[in-house]
């Protein structure tokens, strides 16, 4: 580890903490209804919002209500996203003519973009049009953030209310997180994303002459390329703030015209964790008691800063392989060194690995490298962190809602261990919130290791994986952990845009998101009835360092249990076949 | 105390004989299925006994044929043992529903045609008898069903239920009229209504709790097992994707062979949490047993569990916190009066007075002024017993003299209406005593007062530690009581206590629950007369004294058999142990998981990828003996643990926060370390005994 790695990532962490408290203030009185500047003067357009739509914002709903609502809103959006593929041949903004989508990518796109996941099976600027990307990705990007922010919402009423039936208004919950919250954070990231370079352009693409003309693999000379742009900018800012990750380009974040310099870099990563993390603190505000915010952040953090730091190591240090080969890998005046394989040089080893930490711990999947050409162990990082639920930091709102289930389940054994029926923030934890949360963690891992097990040995599926071995095994299973967790980002050396995978991955992404979603509503509306227990020296404090520990072996030990052997075929093996292998 | 015939040492062999029976009888299918965990390991057991006989008959087994047998046999043993943990449990509840039977004999009854002594009987069998009927019992008669004292007066030997040896008083009216069927009267006659219909006694409840017949499962019990079935089902899905994952890494390096399904049937039974799944049936039907030891019968194991979470405890004074009675401790003459004058006269007013409080003047008297005690005889005197209209007692002496003594307004409005006044400088003496929790007792003769004895409740000792103790569980502690809130507090603050109800009525005492349950908290009671039923009725943990009502019984989820209202606590500590034994098991059951992947994982694979050799930290001879060794000590530590099952857990009052970070220090730490020493023990004892 270099002295940059450390003085890069500690800057990174440093920039993300200080704006936790700020934001989270801001989040909390925008969903408490109290004035702070934007909802004052925004309100009218709320209202019209409301009048359009013909929503009564006085009502507050059931949890099952809610839960309609939430499913009715995320399937229409769907159906307008798979309509806007299959269709936009005969829509406008469509300049570079681009035919309608297959109908089973179309699926796969659609169940992507409405479920915070963002899997790309496809290439968007071959792929889709610009009506398409706009109306349909980027208008998903928005809204589907939003309903994970109002689902957590709505569970937080669940700890603060006593003995009422309702959970709130999901239209409110979901206007108030677009209009108030994500919009302004992305228009003011957008602006400065555009003065960086990204493009933001209703043009078609652009071709240009080359500097030196090359030679393609036929041998013929080629003297020009075509650039594709677009309206980038706008979808990008919403990309990384909403943790969706889709990219406007096929190569996501590494192209440069979605994240032209180190400063574009720096505000996209910060982006990408910036609300799951401030919502802690929002969190806190609103259950009255901030130190339990914070307590969840900083479990989050025990996991998330050795996984990076764990990252880089393994990233910094040399491959064996290229090492073989006689590539330079020391670190120079010149050249950040490490395994550079698959990497942007604009980037180098530390802001690549602090971007993959943090895009497969929050569930956004943007990427500015090659996953797939990350060290064995390096690369299983961002794999388990994905398979550990997304919860460390994980989509906005589900995330922490997700982060929620852990908490139920580690205060509940740890309540048996103090001889006290387990509560928490004075809700009792009942045989009914078990069963949910129980769902919540049992429903991943599930898709994960089904779907990785019939793909390794379905021969249509099996044709897919380019690399043969352990790699090949991960480049699988990491496709599942990826859908199943609703992260979307890919480790690529899979080529998925075929029947199978399509299904099978839109499938996994599907249920990942409302499977999980359901039930924590569920707990929400059985903890609203419930009294509020006031606390005691008997009470078990979970806002201690020993609390958040407990917390942190929980949620390590249901993820290395489930997922050790399938790691150990995988990353761990290929590591010590590499390692033992060249000794 | 004794409780000689009602606990058991923990390996007794007249228990384990029938017990080992008992654990193979029950590894049939229909009783495994109520337990998925169990469940689990039954179907494998079957499954790895298939493939042995499949290796044996068609010699070509997936893996050698003694190495199945091993795995299989084992798996067996694993069922046996969980089995036999809960059959334990039955076991030493068994042995006390049958000492509790021998009491249920079937007594002949005498059955009274008129609800009235000395009206005809009939003598029939106590089983016919039902709820309503009258029967007489005499001296050496057992009392055939439940019921209520409504005519007589007798002492009864309860030994056979409270394993108290000295008899007790039972009589109609007030709050010693309950008798229970299969108790002796000793001396007199009852006429008793009976109160229960055969098959619902006491004593019915009681041997139906012990053999766990009736056992239900606790709300926590039932969010634990989901727990433990997710567990399951992860690991099951774990398991059986590992054979399409070995399959696809034997395709793609060409060599070694698929993970065997005995390899897989060990790997899932290691890795589901067989120790607390095998144990929890055990420690559910401990904790009723420990209850039981503790002489108090619970209705439900969810009264049981609901009284660990118990916040609030409100207790009554008398009998609780003081010792019952209040004891004459100074005497404080009114002015002009000398203290001898005062004390002589007191004790001369209490001389016929045998309640507590009128002996302790006598003794006092005597102790400090060394005034004697007087024949009552030889002064003449009349006694003037206490009634509820005058609230004074006293005597009329023959010289003429007369004495009485009483509370300050009763005496006060005596001396007026003879004409007398009430001396200023005693009230402010009289105040002190109120404030400090004492009583005054005003002594006067004819219209002149005397002055005032300080009676004091005496708070029993160590009594202050124990709500000391209960404070730093998190549990308040508030006194009920009669007396003015002066009194009470100076009490409530002598006992340590959080508050107080002073001049508490059935209905301020049913508010207060009501009040505290609003606010979320788990409120428990103790009670024996019918006045306390709909406060009992109100409460979550409800405690009626076995001398109590039938009302006050009725109302309750426990029955203390003792009476013995300090019990409460007690009753606490025996709900929290219950939990913390199911979460301590459950840390070290999951903690476990660890080291088994380290034996298994490397061996199941080391023939495909030569390079996982690594991942075996345990070095571990060989891959069979690694994967043995596994399943061997995952069976084995149920036999271990099968003692902390039955004891509970360790249970000491301190902040949660503490007890946390003790139970996760040796169960969850423990749980992660001791696995490994296990597995590489055994290991080396199968290599030592060329095993594998």
């Amino acid at each position: 580890m270099t002295l940059n790695n450390i003085i890069q990532s500690v800057i990174f962490l440093a920039a993300l903490l200080l704006l936790v408290k700020p934001l989270g203030i801001y989040m909390a009185r925008i969903y408490e209804g109290k004035p702070v500047g934007l909802n004052v003067w925004l309100s009218p357009v709320e209202k019209l919002i409301y009048r359009f739509s013909a929503v009564n914002s006085q009502i507050s709903m059931t949890w099952k209500t809610y839960a309609f609502a939430v499913m009715l809103f995320n399937i229409i959006g769907l159906i307008v996203v798979y309509a806007l593929q299959r269709l936009q041949a005969h829509l406008v903004l469509n300049p570079m003519s681009i035919p309608a989508v297959p109908p089973d990518l179309a699926f796969n796109t659609a169940v992507s973009f409405a479920t915070n996941t963002n899997w790309q099976s496809y290439g968007g600027e071959t792929t889709l049009s610009y009506l398409t990307q706009m109306l349909g990705l980027t208008v998903q990007n928005f809204v589907s953030a939003a309903t994970g922010m109002a689902i957590l919402v709505a569970l937080i009423r669940g700890f603060v209310q006593k003995q009422i039936d309702t959970i709130g208004n999901f239209w409110v919950d979901l206007v108030r997180s677009t209009l108030y919250i994500l919009m302004p954070l992305a228009i003011i990231l957008s602006l400065v994303l555009v003065s960086q370079g990204v493009v933001q352009t209703f043009k078609p693409s652009v071709k240009v002459s080359l500097l030196q003309p090359t030679k393609d693999a036929e041998g013929k000379i080629v003297s020009e390329q075509i650039l594709a742009v677009g309206p980038a900018a706008s979808q990008i800012a919403i990309k990384q703030l909403g943790t969706n990750g889709g990219g406007f380009f096929n190569v996501n974040s590494a192209h440069p015209f979605e994240n032209p310099t180190p400063l574009s870099n720096f505000m996209e990563v910060l982006a990408i964790l910036l609300i799951s993390a401030a919502l802690c603190y929002t969190f806190g505000l609103m259950v009255s008691d901030t130190r339990q915010g914070w307590a969840i952040l900083a479990a989050m953090l025990i996991i998330f800063i050795p996984c990076l730091y764990c990252c880089i190591y393994f990233e910094q240090k040399s491959n064996p392989l290229l090492a073989h080969l006689g590539v330079d890998q020391n670190v120079t005046a010149f050249q950040s060194g490490g395994n550079m394989e698959g990497k942007e040089v604009r980037f180098g080893i530390v802001n690549s690995a602090i971007w993959a930490t943090a895009t497969t711990a929050a569930s956004n999947g943007s990427v500015n490298s090659m996953h797939d050409s990350f060290m064995p162990l390096s690369g299983m990082i961002p794999m388990w962190l994905m398979q550990l639920g997304e919860v460390i930091f994980g989509g906005v709102g589900s995330g922490f809602y997700g982060m929620i289930a852990f908490v139920i389940i580690a205060v509940f054994i740890s309540g048996l261990m103090i001889g006290r029926t387990p509560e928490y923030l004075g809700k009792k934890i009942e045989s009914y919130e078990m069963k949910m949360a129980s769902l919540v963690i049992l429903i991943p891992p599930i898709l994960v290791l089904a779907g990785t097990a019939v793909s390794v040995v379905l021969p249509q599926a099996k044709a897919a994986i380019f690399n043969p071995g352990p790699h090949g095994f991960s480049e699988v299973l990491y496709a599942f952990s990826s859908t199943g967790n609703n992260n979307g980002s890919a480790f690529a050396g899979l080529s998925t845009n075929n029947l199978f995978y399509n299904i099978a991955l839109g499938l996994a992404m599907f249920f990942a998101r409302y499977w999980l979603a359901i039930p924590m509503l569920a707990i929400a509306g059985s903890l609203s009835k419930k009294k509020i227990v006031p606390s005691s020296h008997g009470t078990l404090p979970t806002h201690t360092p020993l609390f958040i520990l407990f917390l942190v072996m929980i949620i390590l030990i249901v993820g290395a249990l489930t997922f050790f052997p399938a790691l150990a075929l995988g990353p761990i093996v290929e590591h010590l076949m590499m390692t033992g292998g060249l000794r | 105390m004794s409780k000689s015939h009602k606990s058991k040492s923990l390996f007794d062999p007249s228990i384990i004989g029938p017990a080992i029976i008992d654990s193979l009888r029950k590894l049939d299918p229909r009783h495994q299925i109520k337990n998925p965990v169990m469940f689990v390991v039954l179907i494998g057991s079957i499954l790895t006994t298939g493939l042995w006989l499949q290796a044996i008959l068609s010699h070509h087994g997936e893996a050698p044929a003694w190495f199945i047998l091993a795995i299989s046999l084992w798996l067996w043993f694993t069922l046996i043992f969980a089995n036999f943990s809960e059959a334990m449990a039955e076991g030493r509840g068994k042995a006390q529903a049958a000492s509790l039977r021998r009491a249920r004999k079937d007594t002949p009854a005498k059955k009274l045609s008129k609800p009235k002594y000395g009206s005809p009987y009939q003598t029939v069998s106590a089983t016919t008898l039902r709820k309503g009927d009258i029967v007489l019992v005499e001296a050496g008669d057992f009392i055939p069903m439940d019921g209520e004292v409504i005519d007589g007066v007798a002492s009864v030997d309860e030994s056979a239920i409270t394993g108290e040896s000295a008899p007790v008083i039972r009589e109609s009216g007030g709050d010693r009229s309950a008798v229970t069927g299969g108790t002796r009267v000793l001396s007199d006659w009852l006429v008793v209504r009976v109160s229960s219909n055969p098959g619902e006694t006491f004593l019915d409840h009681m041997i139906a709790m012990v053999e766990g017949a009736k056992r239900q499962k606790t709300p926590n019990e039932i969010a634990l097992n989901i727990l433990l079935a997710v567990f399951t089902l992860i690991f099951l899905l774990v398991t059986v994707t590992l054979l399409p994952f070995s399959i696809y890494s034997v395709n793609s390096e060409g060599f070694g062979q698929p993970v065997t399904i005995t390899v897989l049937v060990a790997l899932l039974v290691c890795l589901i949490p067989t120790t607390i799944g095998g144990l929890l049936p055990a420690i559910g039907i401990a904790g009723m047993d420990r209850m039981i030891q503790a002489n108090v019968i619970a209705t439900s194991g969810r009264a049981v569990e609901a009284a660990g979470d118990v916040d609030v405890l409100l207790l009554d004074k008398t009998g609780t916190i003081t010792l019952g009675n209040r004891q004459a401790t100074a005497f404080i003459p009114a002015y002009g009066i000398s203290v001898e004058a005062l004390a002589d006269a007191a004790q001369i007013a209490s001389l016929s007075d045998e309640t507590p409080e009128g002996r302790s003047i006598v003794v006092l008297a005597k102790e400090k002024y060394g005034i004697r005690e007087r024949n009552i005889h030889e002064l003449q005197a009349k006694f003037i017993p206490f009634t509820a209209q005058t609230r004074m007692s006293g005597v009329d002496l023959g010289d003429g003299k007369q004495i009485r003594k009483g509370a300050v307004d009763a005496i006060e409005n005596y001396i007026k209406n003879l004409g007398g006044s009430f001396p200023d400088d005693l009230k402010s003496a009289i105040d002190s005593i109120s404030r400090s929790g004492g009583t005054p007792l005003v002594v006067a003769e004819h219209k002149n007062v005397l002055g005032v004895v300080h009676l004091k409740d005496i708070v029993k000792g160590g009594i202050k530690e124990r709500f000391a103790q209960l404070r730093s569980m998190g549990i308040k502690t508030v006194m009920i009581t009669g007396d003015n809130p002066l009194t009470a507090a100076a009490i409530a603050a002598e006992a340590g206590m959080d508050n107080f109800l002073a001049q508490a009525t059935p209905e301020t005492k049913l508010k207060l629950i009501r009040e505290m349950q609003a606010g979320g908290r788990l409120v428990a009671m103790t009670g024996d007369g019918t006045n306390d039923a709909p406060a009992l009725a109100q409460a979550d943990v409800a405690v009626a004294m076995n001398t109590g009502t039938q009302a006050a019984k009725e109302a309750g989820n426990m029955v203390d058999l003792d009476s013995n209202p300090t019990k409460l606590i007690e009753i606490v500590e025996i709900g929290k142990q219950l939990l913390m034994t199911r979460g301590s098991l459950t840390t070290f059951s999951i903690a476990n998981d660890i080291s088994k992947y380290f034996a298994i994982i490397p061996a199941a694979f080391v023939g495909t990828y030569p390079a996982l050799k690594a991942l075996n930290i345990m070095r571990l001879a060989t891959p069979d003996s690694a994967i043995l060794s596994a399943v061997i000590f995952n069976a084995i530590i149920i036999i271990f643990l099968i003692p902390l099952a039955l004891r509970g857990v360790a249970y000491k009052p301190m902040p949660a926060n503490r007890l946390l970070r003790d139970n996760l220090l040796i169960y969850g730490v423990g749980g992660i370390i001791a696995p490994f020493i296990g597995i590489k023990l055994i290991d080396m004892i199968l290599v030592v005994l060329h095993l594998v």
